[in-house]
């Protein structure tokens, strides 16, 4: 019997690992950040998918002389969990490529310059004049139409 | 104010999880998939490592699926990247403990990658490990020499021809009255290099593939132009 | 092996903080290859040699040459990260 410290030890390591990852997606604002917080979320997950397939004292899955097929632990997540790995190298190969291209377009990998200049070029091209700020008071610019039902109050007549 | 409500939404993750887990009889997981696929799969592949035999005998397709998809990224990235201009500047070589690394580490690792991937059905390993050794093998030469020419049409054909083997075994099964991707050939008996029938022939095509693929892959991004 | 398994643990969610708050790029694609292999050690301790070798050469080896490529790319691929040495170099 092992300690019963092990599964909570495991555990642990898997959802902080994802935890940590999802907090890095939210959190960053460098877009190569928020790449590598993704595939810390992703090898969290694959502990989880690893994990629900073991059991106390098993072997791994590989037949020899004279080994218990009962004492195997479970091949099934195994391979699930190897094919995503190898699925998830590709996905961060490819955003990485993403992210080459649009640090060559803007000139930074910040996500709120980014927006900012990707909104002004967007302005530009629409031959409307750019938003200084989405959180600025209206001023001088034109409000968005309200909609019919909510123009009397709100109130339906 | 937003980065509040993130930190609470992780929070929230976590122990939504970690009461998810500890409702789960940790260790005693109900194998019920895993255990029939345990005791019938030595008759029916052949194959000694059974991860083996459920990534390429019970679960072909989705193997198949997800050569698509590292496929799908690889052409995405080299389009996404481009080609290099003719008279864009390189990189310089590297020094002589590089190169003459790189060319004695070339032939060791061609052959360990070879032989994780012939005995992918016996040891641990198999194609996709073999084939990150070969894609690694074959970028050592274009670290140590960046302007070393690198071989597309070659590796888009190696990789063309591994996929058509892949996808041909797998009709071949399908001719000969089974299902698409069984296993053919017979079982052979356990534990030997010429066993689990058509599986190693599986899996070399995929390692060449996934091979070829990640080589073409780490060649395009780094020649792809440095613009600082 | 509970203190192997908690020296390890620690040492990848360590590693995984290290990957978010470390400011210079380059330290944070090691720090991602150091949660990969220490990952890796985790699947053997699971009895799970493939995914073990699989997180090893993939996510360890192939994943941080693809980020430190791409980083090369970025131009963002600066070892010194110390300011003051890097001043002094500029200097």
């Amino acid at each position: 019997m092992m300690p019963a410290g092990l599964p909570f030890l495991f555990y642990a390591g898997a959802i902080g690992l994802l935890v940590i990852g999802i907090s890095g997606i939210v959190l960053s604002r460098n877009l190569f950040r928020i790449i590598l917080a993704l595939a810390l979320a992703e090898a969290g997950a694959n502990l989880l998918l690893v994990l629900a397939g073991w059991h106390w004292g098993g072997s791994a899955p590989i037949l020899g002389q004279g080994k218990a097929l009962e004492t195997m632990v479970d091949p099934v997540p195994q391979a699930l969990v190897l094919t995503a790995i190898v699925i998830g190298v590709g996905i961060q190969a490819l955003a990485l490529a993403l992210a080459v291209r649009a640090y060559r377009a803007y000139g930074t990998l910040d996500m709120r310059r980014l927006r900012n200049r990707m909104n002004r070029d967007i302005a530009a091209a629409a031959g409307i004049p750019a938003e200084s700020s989405r959180d600025a008071p209206a001023g001088g610019r034109p409000t968005p139409p309200v909609p019919a039902a909510h123009r009397s109050g709100g109130g339906r007549a | 104010m937003r980065n509040l409500a993130s930190l609470l939404f992780a929070g929230g993750l976590a122990f939504l999880l970690m009461a998810i887990a500890a409702l789960l009889p940790f260790g005693h997981p109900p194998v019920l998939a895993g255990g029939a696929i345990l005791e019938q799969a030595a008759d029916q592949v052949g194959a000694a490592n059974i991860v083996t035999a459920v990534v390429l005998g019970y679960r072909g397709l989705d193997t198949l699926g997800e050569i698509t998809i590292l496929f799908a990224a690889a052409a995405g990235l080299g389009l996404v990247l481009g080609r290099r201009r003719a008279g864009a500047p390189r990189d310089p070589d590297a020094g002589p403990v590089l190169r003459t690394g790189a060319a004695l580490m070339f032939p060791l690792l061609v052959l360990v990658g070879f032989h994780i991937i012939l005995h992918g059905h016996l040891t641990p390993g198999g194609g996709f490990q073999g084939g990150v050794i070969l894609a690694a093998a074959f970028f050592l030469p274009l670290l140590a020499r960046p302007g070393t020419p690198v071989d597309h049409p070659g590796l888009s054909l190696v990789e063309g021809t591994a996929g058509a083997v892949f996808i041909v075994t797998g009709l071949v099964a399908l001719l000969t009255g089974g299902e698409f991707l069984q296993p053919l050939l017979g079982t052979g008996t356990l534990g030997t290099l010429f066993s689990a029938g058509t599986l190693p022939i599986l899996y070399l095509a995929l390692g060449l593939k996934v091979g070829a693929e990640l080589a073409g892959l780490l060649a395009r991004l780094a020649d792809a132009e440095t613009d600082t | 092996m509970i203190w192997l398994v908690s020296v390890i643990v620690v040492l990848m969610l360590g590693a995984a903080l290290a990957v978010l708050l470390l400011r210079n790029p380059v330290g944070a694609v090691a720090a991602a290859s150091v949660v990969s292999l220490a990952l890796s050690v985790l699947f053997v301790l699971l009895r799970a040699p493939d995914v073990a070798m699989t997180e090893a050469a993939v996510g360890g080896g192939l994943g941080s040459l693809i980020l430190a490529l791409s980083l090369r790319r970025l131009g963002l691929w600066r070892v010194e990260g110390d300011r003051a040495e890097q001043e002094r170099d500029d200097a």
